[in-house]
């Protein structure tokens, strides 16, 4: 099974974030990632939703999709042309004897220190998945107290958009 | 719109939009829309709603249960193509059209379903008789609402109802809090729907169309496989010019029975799990098929991988998730099947005006070959019972063509898809995706008012007729006279049968009783309900008791056909199992011969 990235255009309604994940779950999919939020149009919000699936349920599933009535556009983001990022924010264990090391990870990484306490470091980071997976893995050792992590948003290179269009104008 | 369209000399003022309630809103609107009739009981949070209900001229039949509204909705949209109607109050009021909701999902029905909810400050709070029936109903309805102001009102119905007979018709379930419906508001008619997400495709794609008709006319054993796509399109007239144009065989789904007439030369019936076995062996042997507004249901293909290997496929859908869903389309068309079959007649015409003509000769002895040797039949029971299916067989003949044949769910069903005649749409309605049993006697009330001038048939089980038979206190009481003909085999019929041939005849609570104990005893159950109770235990009164409830058109008759418990339904492939696998009777296979392909 291969990582599927779908960017959904749906009307801003009470009720869409359920109906796409109840249609996820009741057709058998995971959703790897989901992310919410408004855009440029403040009736259309944008879902991003990684899924793991083979190619022909996920066009079941994209098609399933289209059929609800909130859903305005479906498009399939290439990771080859598009920039993904996720945001991680870690709380480690650093004091004295290493937090100069987990410092250097941090840079080295180019991620941020948002929170100092005597014992630990918080840290926001942002990127694709690979790259905060290499950032867990350098500050594992020092001991991860918490973590969240968001869902993915993409968008794609170049400056065609795909929030323009007869179905967003209408919205 | 109208104010802006033209302006004359002395502008008139536009009137004053009424102030009224949400509910005079709600009954207005459903006026506007055209709505004559609508099922229902009232409760307390859909209360408001009864008051103008009480004043207006849509007609309101007061059910039994909601779930026989829900039914009725079904069964007054199959038979007229009009949206069907159903309202409920809150909590089990709405949870009791579930039910129906999901069948009307499955068979694409176009109804609307209107409730009451809690009032918008209660929801969310485990009120008396709250229920989040938009949540419950979200896997189940082509599109719902839960109203949250009175200004809404209009557009919710006419985007409801726009919704429910447009594209791949469906269920729209509307829920509206009993605040709103009291709040006032102003009633604006016309409003404008806002559904940008929401754009059908009908017209198909002219290169796929001439592609399938390329194969069409170069195909050497093809199949028009049609289901009830067709039937929703009215595509009906058109799928027959295609069918004589082109000499293909047909054959018509379980929901799809009527589209092409039964008595047609080129016909050959029902395929799928108790198809005839010229049309199951058609579609393995095919090489070709043209499905119309079908689905490659289960029931239809058998175990899939084994499903007409050799064909390639034409599918042609209004829901473009139906292509590919369950076989693979090698030419997939999106549209209306009307428009699609019109169209496909018209590049078919260029094809032949080219001097392509297919050659189906072979095809066509092979078919007639089966036809003669394995026609629908049964065997009379030895112990000397009614046999079910000549009840049915007869009921078709006397009632004729022109009825409307409602069945229930099960054996009876398959008998009277199999065994009475359908020469015209929106002649044969049944619970076909979803197999409800229950859904006749509602379905054929609702059948009834939409039709109030066509005889009604509801074919029903004895299992299935106790679920639902309390609607003929509505049917006797609401001046809608169906006749209802309960095949009583005292069991679980359909159910019996499996546990005869797949459970070693192990018949664990599959006896309803109704044989041994007569309990309950069907005409004094249909009296104390208004209606005319006949019955009838042998062959030799078949006729004379049919004739019978045909005389009668002023109450609701039901007539208690007391037969054999062991009649089964044949052909039959068993479930999970390939169609090449059809047996013709218990233990007999049919002999295919294979050299003849």
């Amino acid at each position: 099974m291969t990582k599927h990235t779908l960017s959904v255009l749906v009307e801003n309604k009470p009720g869409i974030l359920a109906r796409v994940a109840g249609l996820f779950a009741r057709r058998g999919f995971n959703i790897d990632s989901l992310a919410v939020g408004e855009t440029e149009h403040p009736e259309v919000s944008r879902m991003t939703i990684v899924v793991n699936a083979e190619e022909s349920p996920l066009e079941q599933v994209t098609k399933q999709l289209n059929k609800l009535v909130h859903v305005l556009k479906i498009v399939e983001l290439d990771p080859t042309v598009a920039v993904q990022r996720e945001l991680l924010l870690v709380k480690v264990r650093a004091d004295r004897p290493v937090r100069s090391q987990v410092l250097e990870t941090v840079a080295l990484f180019r991620a941020r220190v948002v929170d100092v306490a005597p014992d630990t470091l918080t840290i926001e980071a942002t990127g694709t998945a690979d790259k905060l997976d290499a950032l867990l893995r350098d500050l594992e050792p020092y001991g991860i107290k918490e973590m969240v992590q968001s869902g993915m948003v993409a968008i794609g290179r170049g400056s065609r958009s795909i929030t323009t269009g007869p179905a967003l104008r209408a919205a | 719109m109208l104010a802006n369209s033209a302006a004359p000399a002395t502008p008139a003022a536009p009137p004053a939009p009424a102030k009224v309630s949400g509910a005079v809103s709600l009954v207005k609107s459903l006026e506007a829309l055209g709505v004559d009739v609508m099922f229902g009981i009232p409760g307390g949070a859909i209360l408001p709603a009864y008051d103008p209900i009480y004043d207006s001229a849509v007609r309101h039949i007061l059910v039994r249960h909601e779930q026989g509204a829900g039914h009725a909705a079904t069964g007054y949209a199959q038979a007229t193509g009009k949206v069907g109607v159903c309202i409920a109050t809150s909590g089990p009021g709405a949870t009791n059209l579930v039910t129906p909701i999901a069948d009307a999902y499955m068979d694409s029905v176009p109804i609307v379903a209107i409730t009451g909810q809690v009032a918008r400050p209660a929801i969310g709070t485990d009120a008396f008789q709250e229920a989040d029936i938009q949540g419950i109903t979200l896997p189940i309805t082509k599109h719902n609402y839960l109203v949250t102001t009175a200004e809404e009102i209009p557009r919710v119905l006419a985007e409801a109802f726009h919704l429910a007979a447009t594209g791949r018709p469906g269920p729209v379930l509307v829920d509206v809090p009993k605040d709103v419906l009291q709040a006032q508001t102003t009633f604006n008619w016309p409003p404008t729907m806002e559904l940008p997400g929401y754009r059908p495709t009908l017209h198909p794609h002219g290169k796929q169309i001439r592609e399938a008709a390329r194969l069409m006319t170069s195909a050497r054993r093809p199949v028009l496989y049609v289901g009830g796509g067709v039937l929703k399109a009215e595509a009906t007239d058109s799928l027959r010019k295609l069918a004589e144009l082109t000499g293909i065989p047909v054959v018509t789904t379980l929901m799809a029975r009527g589209a092409f007439p039964d008595s047609h030369p080129q016909h050959l019936g029902m395929p799928g799990m108790h198809g005839s076995v010229s049309a199951v062996y058609a579609l393995q042997k095919a090489d070709l098929l043209v499905a119309l507004g079908a689905r490659f249901d289960d029931r239809v293909t058998g175990k899939l991988d084994s499903f007409a290997p050799d064909a390639a496929i034409v599918h042609a859908d209004i829901d473009p998730a139906e292509i590919g869903k369950n076989r693979t389309a090698d030419v997939p068309i999106v549209g209306d099947a009307r428009h699609v079959i019109d169209e496909l007649i018209q590049a078919v015409s260029a094809e032949r005006a080219a001097g392509r003509v297919g050659d189906r000769g072979d095809w066509w002895a092979q078919l007639d070959d089966l036809r003669k040797r394995y026609p629908l039949g049964w065997d009379d029971p030895e112990d000397g019972t009614l046999a079910p299916q000549y009840v049915i067989k007869r009921l078709g003949e006397i009632a004729g063509p022109d009825a409307i044949y409602v069945a229930g769910v099960g054996q009876h069903q398959m008998w009277a898809s199999q065994f009475i005649s359908y020469e015209k749409p929106h002649t044969w309605l049944n619970s076909g995706g979803a197999g409800t049993m229950g859904y006749a006697v509602p379905a054929a009330m609702g059948a009834k008012v939409g039709m109030p001038d066509t005889t009604v048939w509801a074919i029903d089980g004895d299992g299935c007729f106790q679920m639902t038979n309390q609607e003929l206190a509505t049917c006797a009481l609401e001046g809608i006279p169906i006749k209802v003909a309960i095949i009583n085999n005292g069991n679980l019929g359909m159910v019996r049968q499996w546990q005869t041939l797949f459970y070693g005849e192990r018949y664990s609570n599959t006896d309803l009783g109704t044989h041994k104990h007569r309990i309950p005893d069907f005409v004094k159950l249909a009296e104390a309900l208004g209606c005319i109770g006949l019955r009838c235990e042998s062959a030799a009164d078949v006729d004379k008791t049919i004739k019978a409830a045909m005389e009668i058109n002023d109450a609701p008759v039901v007539i208690d056909f007391v037969v054999g418990k062991d009649a089964m339904v044949w052909p039959m492939v068993a479930a999970g199992t390939s169609n090449d696998e059809i047996m013709f009777a218990r233990d007999m296979r049919p002999s295919f011969d294979e050299d003849d392909l």
